[in-house]
């Protein structure tokens, strides 16, 4: 898992020669186009999906087509109806997890940012020691303490995903504080938390998004990580990693079942994460040019 | 650096005693009884209490935790409740494997991305520039598990040169053999590790190459090379550092999913049973040695910054903030 991804807010480079926005604004639309595709297959499949969940009609490991687009799996269950509701579950999964690490990491990130002296060097740490700690542990221990659920796992992915929200936003509050016109604010009589409402975090939230953006990606890769463990969504919920699991046994003689879920996975993270590229682009003028 | 290396060590110790007491404490709030797991199913009450006894989960916590403690202290690690077995051969055993998987995946990523990295910045305007980046894009969006898969089914299923998984049962004094195991493992973490951090050198160095002082040591007419080696270099290894520290830490502990795919005996592994079975003498072992990697790796990343760039100096923990 690529935690690290997103630890650091990128610096700003120069501006770039006019005429790159709009190669800009089209790492944002293939984005949107790439991820859209993925959350209209989920929206799909909360009112339609081709064959029941548990319908095993098609036979085993038929190939594709023949009423199958995908294919079937090794008990006969369609593919794309798994595949489906994999969308779905991936969705969920990513957006659950990205609420918890936004609710607790910008709580977090804030209160740590007006510590001072040690405390300051010492919840830094801990944050790094916190950050370190994967995702898949943390994870593990909570599944063997509660049940493995989707909840479960997206309640792991979004506690872990907190601690690097929280060390960024420490970052970005910190240098908001230091500017003149908190000093301002402050003389002027604007209490703390008005100050944090009103001055803060408008400033902070353009990289906020942006690595929220990037936290739903992981989240996703996180989850299909935890049910390909066994440690996710339980049967019959068809999640991208349970599948992929499943086929790894027949990746050679029906290929379908161990490629198709893998292929949207990919597809809906790097969707993702230009959208977070373009965001950033659209919505922080001083990083215009950098794409990292 | 001497004052430095000593409040270092102190943070270092106090981190090692608290990140122990948490330890302890989450295990123990975990639900389930390690006595069931140990004792048939129907086992009578006085079974269980006497399962109880034998482990000492029948005293006390603070009881509990100071024996382990003190076991620690002399380099025991405990005994599994399942297995009866010492803890701390079976965690050497399992690092046997982690260990040379994690560095050698590690320096391969390195070896990768720090050129790789270089280049799509430097060259961000060509056609390979541009291609790197969109690679590493790709890269950081696979699943290191299905990767893995591919890896396997081309390399090991189809072409047959390399083991599909497992580790031979003799371990390293079957040197060809265990090293052959560790390939595709080795290829699989290491690809999308290069991935991620292909990211962080290319901005980096994206950071240094538009710096003044670069564009100062070229108008004093130094070489791009000679500018990049003196000045470069050394300011664009401070972020990446401490990015490689946590990747390393994180590789280290997260290796589960690789080991899984390949059914490696790792230390990933013997975690993931010792957590299925409520081993708390196992998990608190792994996890114990694990926190002590990650803390001593975050020690030498710092220290590394340190002497790297002096601006650094006097602030405790953390670089490129």
């Amino acid at each position: 898992m690529n935690r690290a991804d997103v630890l650091g807010p990128v610096r700003p480079e120069k501006a770039p020669p006019s005429g790159r926005r709009s190669r800009r604004s089209a790492t944002l639309v293939t984005g949107c186009v790439l991820a859209g595709l993925i959350a209209l297959l989920a929206l799909v499949s909360l009112f339609w999906l081709p064959y029941p969940a548990d319908d095993t009609s098609g036979g085993r490991l038929a190939g594709p087509g023949d009423g199958h687009l995908l294919g079937t799996d090794k008990l006969g269950r369609d593919l794309f109806t798994q595949v489906m509701t994999g969308s779905r579950i991936a969705v969920e999964a990513g957006l659950g997890s990205v609420i918890v690490a936004a609710v607790l990491g910008v709580t977090l990130g804030v209160l740590a940012a007006f510590a001072q002296g040690w405390l300051d060097d010492t919840l830094a740490a801990f944050l790094d020691i916190l950050i370190a700690f994967p995702t898949l542990l943390l994870a593990m221990l909570i599944v063997a303490a509660r049940s493995a659920t989707l909840g479960s796992a997206v309640l792991a992915i979004g506690l872990a995903q907190s601690a690097v929200v929280a060390r960024l936003v420490r970052v970005l509050v910190k240098r908001v504080l230091a500017q003149d016109y908190i000093t301002a604010a402050r003389t002027s009589g604007t209490s703390w938390p008005r100050t944090v409402a009103g001055h803060v975090l408008p400033n902070i939230w353009p990289t906020l998004v942006v690595n929220l953006a990037l936290q739903f990606g992981l989240a996703v890769l996180a989850e299909a990580g935890l049910s390909y463990l066994g440690l996710g969504a339980p049967p019959p919920n068809a999640s991208w990693g349970r599948m992929l699991q499943e086929a790894q046994a027949t990746f050679t003689t029906a290929p379908a079942g161990a490629l198709a879920p893998g292929i949207l996975l990919v597809l809906l993270v790097i969707g993702v994460n230009l959208i977070a590229d373009g965001l950033r682009d659209t919505l922080d003028p001083a990083t215009r040019g950098r794409r990292a | 650096m001497a004052r430095y290396l000593l409040r270092r060590l102190a943070f270092l110790l106090v981190s090692l005693a608290l990140a122990s007491v948490v330890l302890f404490a989450l295990l123990r709030m975990l639900p389930g009884d390690p006595a069931n797991a140990l004792t048939a199913v129907g086992a009578s009450p006085e079974q269980i209490a006497a399962a109880r006894q034998s482990i000492g989960s029948d005293k006390p916590l603070p009881e509990q935790f100071t024996h382990w403690l003190g076991q620690l202290t002399s380099g025991d690690l405990g005994t599994s409740f399942v297995s009866s077995l010492p803890v701390g051969p079976e965690v050497t055993s399992r690092l046997h494997v982690t260990v040379p998987l994690t560095l050698a995946a590690f320096v391969l990523a390195v070896l990768i991305a720090v050129p790789a990295g270089f280049v799509a910045a430097h060259k961000r305007h060509t056609w390979y520039g541009t291609l790197l980046s969109g690679v590493s894009q790709l890269g950081i969006a696979i699943p290191v598990f299905w990767l893995g898969m591919i890896l396997i089914a081309v390399f090991a299923l189809n072409a047959g040169w390399l083991p599909a998984g497992g580790f031979p049962p003799d371990g390293w004094s079957e040197p060809a053999e265990a090293i052959r195991a560790l390939v595709l493992p080795v290829l699989t973490i290491a690809l999308v590790m290069s991935a991620s951090l292909i990211r962080y050198v290319r901005s980096a160095t994206l950071d240094v190459l538009g710096s003044d002082h670069l564009r100062t040591a070229r108008a004093l007419g130094a070489s791009f090379g000679q500018a990049m080696w003196r000045h470069g270099l050394r300011n664009a290894s401070v972020p990446v550092i401490s990015v490689l520290g946590i990747e390393l830490a994180s590789t280290l502990l997260g290796a589960v999913v690789v080991e899984s795919v390949y059914a490696l005996p790792g230390l990933g592994s013997l975690l993931a049973t010792g957590i299925a079975q409520h081993d708390y003498p196992v998990v608190q072992g792994v996890l114990f040695v694990s926190t002590l990697a990650v803390l001593l790796i975050g020690f030498v990343a710092d220290l590394a910054q340190r002497i790297i760039d002096p601006r650094l100096r006097g602030r405790l923990s953390g670089g490129a903030r």
